[in-house]
């Protein structure tokens, strides 16, 4: 039997069973598929707007979680956050990431916008925006869904909190390819990582160079070997490059599962993607075993701790069905914050606050499941990530903090119990 | 009906692309515009007896988009159904035909092997089968053993043990690599099995499934099963050696051909591959883990049908378990060979395109051998590096000193 199952492949469930395997103790990591960080654009948002914009997580978070009792921060604590963010910073070898819990970058997205991140990859830092600059985006012609124009004219327009002025201009470049109308991203990051591809695109971009300006590209610069990319290019450009986030499916979001997944395969992890956890054993407050659908059969993966670390609404952990019933779908847990029949459930426009989106699971301090009474549902449970209850993390630019922080305590749960 | 619960999972798609990042297909050839358009989008478009995109031919059905897929779209399933009616409305070549039979080209090779493996080495006559037929003359073919397994299994007196489970060997280990077969056999009765050797065992119709020729694909499945479930409905499991075939009874038949027989049902419930038979008897504690050191480096491949079962790499775990061995997971998506996909003339240089980073990956570690569960990748391994590729059970077997 294993020590920890965890269930779900995105930042918290690599998290959770990586720390766990660090302590000696035998992991294995079963998902459905891959998911969020694929999806997402590679950095670490800790806290963006609280409500206003924050310029440090770690100034802005006692007074967010004083006025947000029941945010997954209130039960992870800023301790345990800022420890996990260290402790994800040495994940990292060449491809390294910058930043701290102190300060928020602020980066482009991909139409533009301003996010504000407190850890980014390397390849993305020189994009802050805080100090104003000048900036050259270059878009690649045969990649769809970037704008180097529409990036350009926005973070042009951008208000930096210093006020600092921002100009920027695009240019399309037109990289030398085998004649395919267009190209994902991944198949140009796969074109970046060959060094003669890598010089082609240099040397077109040299030739629209003027004054200082810093260089931002789509985020393609290579996925097997992004830092030589980076770093090449940087060179061969003789200023700072950076990249922007793009649209779905992610690179840097891929960097990141590929490295995170590799240690944790390397350190005799066991990883089971493709397979949908349906339910649970259980005998009385303990969970003896998940129970899996795989083919031709249901299969019992039995542990002595599990982490659920689905993810929430978006990615099926938690489904509403017709009559507005809540569930979530692998041990059956109570879910917190659904609004009762007759209140509003959702915002009259996309963008507003969605007060179903802050359903999920309320957990303990030792992020175990609560039932409404506020009683533990299973002692052997921890719960992790975007099923917990309370965040709005699309709104507060908070994901990847909330994942990274409760994957780390988790495990520390774990751990003590353990031990 | 399970036709409706393939089809209809194409509406859970949320064009997210994750598919398309993982095909190796149209990671190698601009023919194919990759799984989530000739699936969950092209299907929309799919009605009755048409097929609006012929590309769809290009899909080496490894299986990766359905694997990988967070929202549960079985984009594989999907395009595997939906290439049966572009093949029937274009109609099916011979040479599918034939090389989708293995057993019948093996039954009729395997009394004249030596002439049979002599003609298919013949350069200027893999010229001529590649004119006529459309085999592509540097596809990997097998060689035939010239023996088969059946005829070892009949022959052997294994110790009468207390516990009893079904080997399920396919047309490799039958009528190619009978070796294997008798070291599954050795592996399991030192772990103290008395292992059933089925007769009568014929190919499980994948090959057929593959190239679209569901009818008859299901008559396979269905004398297959006919052999295999009255052991299962004695409650005896069965593992498989073949990755590809043990997965074709778990789920294909069902889930692609759309077969629901009894027979199939209790077949599918006890198939298990070896590999993760072996796992879960270690961990149950019940897997004998005196194993001598082997000083080796390997890479392993882990082949696209075994994602199918659903159960991570079990290999890996059984590698964990010998000493010294060192075992290099290549990580790479697909050898190309995808069952018959690389033999064909138009599709040989896609494949080893498709295959080539694995490859080099596995030359550049200059190993002594590689290893495979699959044997149709083995074949398209060794082809292209010219490096021996085993099935795990060879290293196992090694290190129990068997």
């Amino acid at each position: 039997m294993r020590d920890v199952l965890v269930v779900g492949i995105g930042m918290s469930g690599l998290t959770a069973a990586l720390r766990c395997q660090e302590a000696g103790l035998s992991v294995t990591l079963l998902a459905k598929g891959v998911g969020s960080t694929h999806l997402a654009p590679g950095t670490i948002d800790v806290l963006g707007y609280g409500p206003d914009l924050v310029e440090s997580p770690s100034q802005a978070l006692p007074r967010f979680i004083d006025g947000s009792p029941e945010h997954p921060y209130a039960r992870i604590g800023v301790d345990a956050l800022s420890r996990s963010l260290e402790w994800f910073g040495e994940r990292f070898d060449a491809y390294r990431y910058t930043g701290a819990v102190d300060e928020n970058l602020l980066l482009p997205t991909a139409i533009g916008s301003i996010k504000p991140s407190a850890l980014v990859p390397e390849s993305l830092s020189a994009g802050d925006l805080r100090n104003g600059g000048r900036f050259l985006i270059v878009g690649l012609r045969q990649l769809k869904d970037f704008f180097p124009a529409l990036v350009a004219q926005n973070i042009a327009n951008a208000k930096t909190p210093s006020g600092a002025g921002i100009s920027a201009r695009a240019v399309q470049i037109e990289p030398p390819t085998n004649g395919e109308p267009d190209l994902s991203s991944l198949a140009f990051a796969r074109r970046f990582d060959e060094p003669e591809f890598l010089d082609a695109v240099a040397k077109q971009i040299g030739a629209h160079l003027d004054g200082d300006e810093s260089v931002g590209l789509p985020a393609v610069l290579g996925v097997q070997h992004p830092h030589e990319v980076w770093t090449g290019l940087q060179d061969a450009l003789g200023r700072p490059v950076f990249e922007i986030p793009s649209l779905p499916p992610s690179v840097p979001g891929m960097r990141l599962y590929e490295i995170l997944r590799a240690q944790f395969e390397a350190g005799g992890g066991r990883v089971v993607v493709g397979a949908e956890a349906v339910g649970a054993d259980t005998d009385g407050d303990r969970v003896t075993a998940v129970r899996v659908a795989a083919a031709a059969r249901i299969k019992p993966y039995p542990a002595g701790h599990f982490v659920l670390a689905t993810g929430g609404f978006g990615s099926g952990a938690i489904e509403m069905g017709a009559n507005w019933s809540v569930r979530e779908k692998v041990f059956n847990l109570p879910v917190a914050g659904v609004p009762e029949d007759g209140n509003e459930r959702f915002g009259p426009r996309y963008f507003d606050a969605h007060p179903l989106s802050r359903a999920g699971i309320r957990v303990d301090d030792s992020l175990r499941p609560l039932d409404d009474n506020g009683n533990r549902v299973y002692a052997n449970v921890t719960v992790v990530g975007a099923c917990l209850a309370g965040s709005e993390a699309w709104r507060e630019k908070s994901g990847e903090g909330i994942s990274l922080s409760s994957g780390y305590k988790a495990a520390e749960t774990i751990v003590e119990e353990q031990t | 009906m399970i036709e409706d619960l393939i089809r209809g999972s194409l509406d859970h798609c949320i064009k997210c692309t994750i598919c398309e990042s993982h095909c190796p297909v149209s990671r190698a050839t601009p023919l194919f515009p990759g799984p989530k358009y000739v699936g969950p989008q092209a299907e929309r478009f799919r009605t009755g007896d048409t097929s609006p995109d012929d590309s769809l031919d290009y899909c080496s059905g490894c299986g990766i988009c359905t694997h990988v897929c967070p929202q549960g779209v079985k984009v594989a399933e999907i395009n595997s159904r939906a290439r049966r009616t572009l093949k029937e409305s274009k109609g099916i070549r011979l040479r599918d035909k034939v090389i989708a039979r293995p057993s019948l080209s093996a039954k009729l090779a395997t009394p004249v092997a030596p002439v049979a493996n002599w003609t298919l080495r013949s350069k200027p006559i893999r010229a001529a089968i590649e004119t006529t037929a459309g085999v592509d003359r540097r596809a990997p073919l097998p060689t035939f053993a010239g023996r088969t397994f059946q005829k070892w299994a009949r022959k052997h007196e294994g110790p009468k043990l207390g516990r009893s489970v079904v080997y399920f060997h396919g047309c490799s280990a039958n009528w190619f690599e009978p070796d294997l077969g008798a070291k599954t056999v050795a592996v399991l009765e030192h772990n103290g099995f008395n292992v059933i050797v089925p007769k009568g065992q014929d190919c499980c119709g994948l090959p057929l499934q593959s190239n679209g020729l569901f009818d008859d694909a299901t008559g396979y499945v269905n004398r297959l099963v006919a052999k295999l479930a009255p052991y299962a409905r004695e409650g005896y499991d069965i593992v498989a050696t073949s990755t590809s075939c043990g997965l074709m009874l778990k789920r294909e038949a069902h889930e692609i051909l759309g077969m629901e027989s009894d027979d199939l049902r209790v077949v599918s419930e006890r198939m298990y591959d070896i590999c993760e038979f072996l796992l879960d008897l270690h961990d149950r504690g019940e897997l004998k883990t005196e194993m001598a050191p082997l000083s080796l480096k390997v890479p392993y491949h882990v082949p696209c049908q075994q994602r199918g079962h659903e159960m991570g790499k079990p290999a890996l775990g059984l590698f964990g378990l010998i000493p010294g061995l060192e075992v290099v997971d290549t990580q790479r998506t697909c050898c190309g060979i995808a069952g018959t996909y690389g033999l064909k003339k138009e599709k040989y240089d896609i494949a080893m395109e498709v295959g080539r980073s694995l490859f080099e990956d596995i030359t550049g570690m200059e190993p002594e051998l590689s290893v495979c569960d699959s044997e149709t990748c083995r074949w398209q391994i060794e082809h292209a590096t010219e490096i021996p590729s085993v099935h795990p059970i060879e290293l196992l077997h090694r290190s129990y000193g068997l």
